[in-house]
């Protein structure tokens, strides 16, 4: 069972671990991005903020965290269909916030385009956003053809916890990006 | 799409690199392709180095490593297939994706000792560029780029060749763990950091760099394309120590042995842990500070252009919240290299260990909240100002810990001068000229006078290369036999020792007088009065440079054909000592257990660890 240590160990605690430290390395990168927000452009908004967007990609996103949730109880339970069709509903909800940021985008173009201070704070942050959601989508991506395959079960599911958990970070990190650029 | 290697790039020694260098390539020149090709569709000009070398050399960079052995033996899980399980022997093992972490420690001090000496080269370069005040070899840019080229190289090496080198070969042996907790991970870890010297190199044809290793904004946003190389290549090695860094966190709070407490932790494995801790969480503010210059530079963004409303102070503020933590990521673990040398070469228990560690625990707190101290000159508030001074200073107490846990290690020791603890107590010399001089760059009143002149350029050399690098050089000595199974030329060493030692101080020593009477640092020509001075700092530096040929000789010719080593040379009590040299694959034959403290002598009855199952009551193993 133990491959690297001399030592019983639970190879899901390690792997869990390392996890969670990469997350909270991500969040200094977001940290950094954010502090130049407030110390370029301290708490300005421009007037064309589609503000009634951002509450509506918002809303798609966290929704996709809950059906991830339960993608990955599905599993834990054995149930593959429940699982596959709730990754995939996380896929499409996934991408449509895609979507609705490049709206968000077509719009700040024409409105705050960078070298604007905001423009440069916003397409920054929210495409360093996006660039993770992309990951995300791609490891899902993964998760979903491994399980098709047959791959995952109810003991053996840690590909799931794991990108479902790095996607549950994604979305915590949209509830401090977005409140950051359109609500403070 | 079948990417597997044939059986012949597979088996062949060089199969691994030449397919991961062609996948590389291919991808690299089909993603810059395609760039190109969008750019035309969208009626700007094609060809332009900023956009397509940002965009194509991500994919050039997974090419690389998935061509040398992520795909093959570790991807290929993902999808359900089969993956290669083929282990190279001998030295056929370092030109592979090899998982074994004593294969990834010894690629590392290769790697980065190379880069260690033709940055060495490019130091005598700038030398003889300062033996007149006039211009001798260089043009001012020139010399400037081979100034930027010599920091950044040195940076990375402080950066990777300790941690990297021995924290991979001897962390796992030392908390007498099989491996690392990510094998793969940490070969991935080493095949990204090589991907940043082809980097270095290849600013040579992209015009140079010309922005020191601090890269400030607006230089860096300005000078020529080779920059953009610069700025991928800390990204690459930050990956590479943010994936690093978490692999020796987990590794150390999960994989230690039996009876291997934190309390019984080696001080080099303390070290490397809170090190660690740094490294995982502030790299990403040198990837966000890199980031944020290519966006200005590349897509048009404003972060640090004035004319726009962009700061450059913000560069400097996210630069050095990396880069403070950063100087203890490259200084601490040679420091306690040395110390782990010193205790055992003076045959005594390492005083206060529970303050040296808490010493390095304090230093890793307060280095988050001391950066400002390098901005003393660039505009801040006289709060701020204050506040930076005092958590600099403040900071002095936790590294006297460590400072006083050597030399009260040393007092009374029955000391054993061979070549490491030669070194090591170098260290201790060279770290108290380098820690007392920095209290003069700690305090606003006399750093305004000091900053950026040779008095900044001596202190940092003194405590980086001559704590960070001595340690490292007492560790090369100290391990030689364990990772060779060879031993060196004793005689050969210590002449490469007193060489290096009188040579550095003589190159460095005149430098704080140099600063001190003006003379500014990343400057290629400067008044004839400092000429007698400069004189003797290059004839110092050519000889420090020299020294090392005498090592390199020794090493290379110990290491093919030295006479065979014991298991434990030194009669040391650690774990790596207790096993073979060099250790096989997964380091112990049977598993050990420790019973008590790593540096208990003066009481030869007890062992620091036992092995076998039948002293292993927990049946674990």
């Amino acid at each position: 069972m133990s491959t690297s240590t001399y030592t019983a160990h639970d190879s899901h605690a390690i792997n869990s671990m390392g996890l969670w430290l990469f997350i909270v390395s991500e969040t200094a990168l977001f940290s950094a991005f954010i502090f130049a927000r407030y110390y370029l452009t301290g708490t300005d908004q421009p007037s064309e903020l589609n503000i009634g967007l951002g509450y509506a990609i918002t809303a798609v996103l966290l929704s996709s965290s809950l059906l991830a949730y339960g993608a990955e109880r599905r599993i834990a339970k054995g149930d593959r269909r429940g699982f596959l069709w709730l990754t995939l509903g996380t896929i499409v909800l996934g991408a449509l916030f895609l979507v609705g940021v490049g709206l968000e985008w077509r719009e700040a173009a024409h409105a705050f385009a960078p070298p604007d201070l905001f423009g440069v704070v916003f397409f920054s942050l929210t495409g360093l956003h996006a660039t993770h959601m992309v990951t995300g989508l791609i490891a899902l991506c993964f998760v979903w053809l491994v399980g098709w395959r047959g791959g995952f079960g109810a003991t053996d599911h840690w590909g799931v916890t794991g990108v479902v958990r790095y996607w549950h970070f994604v979305d915590a990190v949209w509830l401090t990006v977005f409140p950051t650029l359109y609500l403070v | 799409m079948q990417l597997a290697p044939t059986a012949f790039l597979r088996d062949w020694a060089f199969g691994p690199l030449a397919f991961g260098m062609l996948v590389g390539l291919v991808m690299f020149f089909a993603a810059a392709g395609l760039i190109m090709g969008v750019r035309a569709w969208a009626g700007t000009e094609p060809v332009a180095f900023g956009p397509v070398v940002l965009g194509a050399y991500w994919f050039g960079l997974a090419g690389w490593l998935l061509g040398i052995g992520v795909w093959s033996k570790w991807a290929k899980e993902w999808l359900g297939l089969p993956v290669d399980r083929t282990m190279k022997t001998g030295w056929q093992r370092y030109f592979d994706f090899t998982t074994d972490h004593k294969v990834i420690g010894v690629q590392y001090l290769v790697t980065f000792l190379s880069m260690f000496l033709l940055a060495g080269v490019l130091a005598m370069l700038m030398r003889i560029e300062h033996m007149s005040g006039d211009q001798v070899l260089f043009s001012p840019a020139q010399y400037n780029y081979v100034m930027s080229l010599h920091g950044i190289t040195m940076v990375f090496v402080a950066v990777a060749a300790v941690i990297g080198g021995f924290g991979n070969y001897a962390v796992p042996i030392l908390i007498g763990a099989k491996d690392m907790a990510y094998p793969r991970l940490n070969a991935l870890s080493f095949w990204l950091a090589a991907a940043v010297p082809v980097l270095l190199a290849a600013t040579f044809f992209a015009g140079g760099f010309d922005a020191g290793w601090t890269a400030y904004a607006p230089l860096s946003t300005e000078n020529s394309d080779g920059q953009v190389l610069f700025n991928l290549a800390f990204i690459t090695l930050g990956l590479s120590s943010i994936a690093g860094s978490i692999n020796f966190i987990v590794t150390v709070i999960k994989l230690r042995a039996h009876g291997m407490g934190f309390d019984r932790l080696p001080i080099f494995v303390w070290a490397v842990f809170a090190m660690s801790l740094l490294g995982f969480f502030f790299t990403q503010y040198i990837a966000a500070a890199m980031l944020m210059t290519l966006l200005d530079r590349v897509f048009g963004m404003a972060f640090f252009d004035f004319t726009e409303g962009g700061d450059p102070l913000l560069y400097q503020h996210i630069f050095w919240f990396y880069s403070h933590p950063a100087v203890y990521i490259m200084g601490v673990p040679g420091l306690a290299l040395a110390l782990e040398v010193i205790s055992h070469f003076s045959r005594k228990p390492l005083f206060a260990y529970r303050w040296v560690v808490g010493g390095i625990l304090g230093i890793t707190a307060l280095s988050a909240i001391v950066w400002a101290h390098h901005m003393f000159t660039a505009g801040l508030s006289t709060a701020e100002l204050f506040f930076f001074i005092t958590t600099t200073e403040v900071i002095s107490i936790p590294t006297g810990l460590i400072f006083l846990g050597a030399l009260g290690t040393i007092w009374r020791g029955r000391l054993w001068l061979r070549t490491p603890m030669l070194f090591a107590l170098a260290v201790v010399f060279n770290f108290l000229i380098g820690g007392l001089t920095g209290i003069f760059l700690a305090d606003v009143f006399t750093d305004i006078h000091l900053q950026d002149t040779f008095f900044v350029v001596a202190h940092f050399h003194y405590t980086i290369v001559g704590a960070g690098i001595f340690g490292l050089f007492a560790g090369i000595y100290y391990w030689f036999p364990k990772i060779t199974g060879r031993t060196y030329s004793e005689h050969l060493a210590q002449l490469h020792f007193w060489w290096t030692f009188l040579s550095f101080n003589l190159t460095f020593l005149p430098m704080f007088w140099l600063g001190l009477n003006g003379m500014n640092r990343r400057i290629a020509v400067y008044p004839e009065e400092l000429e007698f001075l400069n004189l003797l700092v290059s004839l110092g530096g050519f000889s420090l440079g020299a020294s090392f040929l005498v090592f390199l000789y020794n090493i290379l010719k110990s290491w093919i054909r030295g006479p065979v080593a014991e298991a434990d040379p030194w009669r040391a009590r650690t774990l790596e000592w207790q096993t073979s040299s060099p250790p096989p694959v997964e380091n112990f034959t049977e598993a050990p257990r420790v019973v008590s403290g790593p540096y208990d002598y003066g009481s030869p009855s007890t062992a620091h660890a036992v092995f076998g199952a039948s002293t292993n009551p927990d049946g674990a193993g």
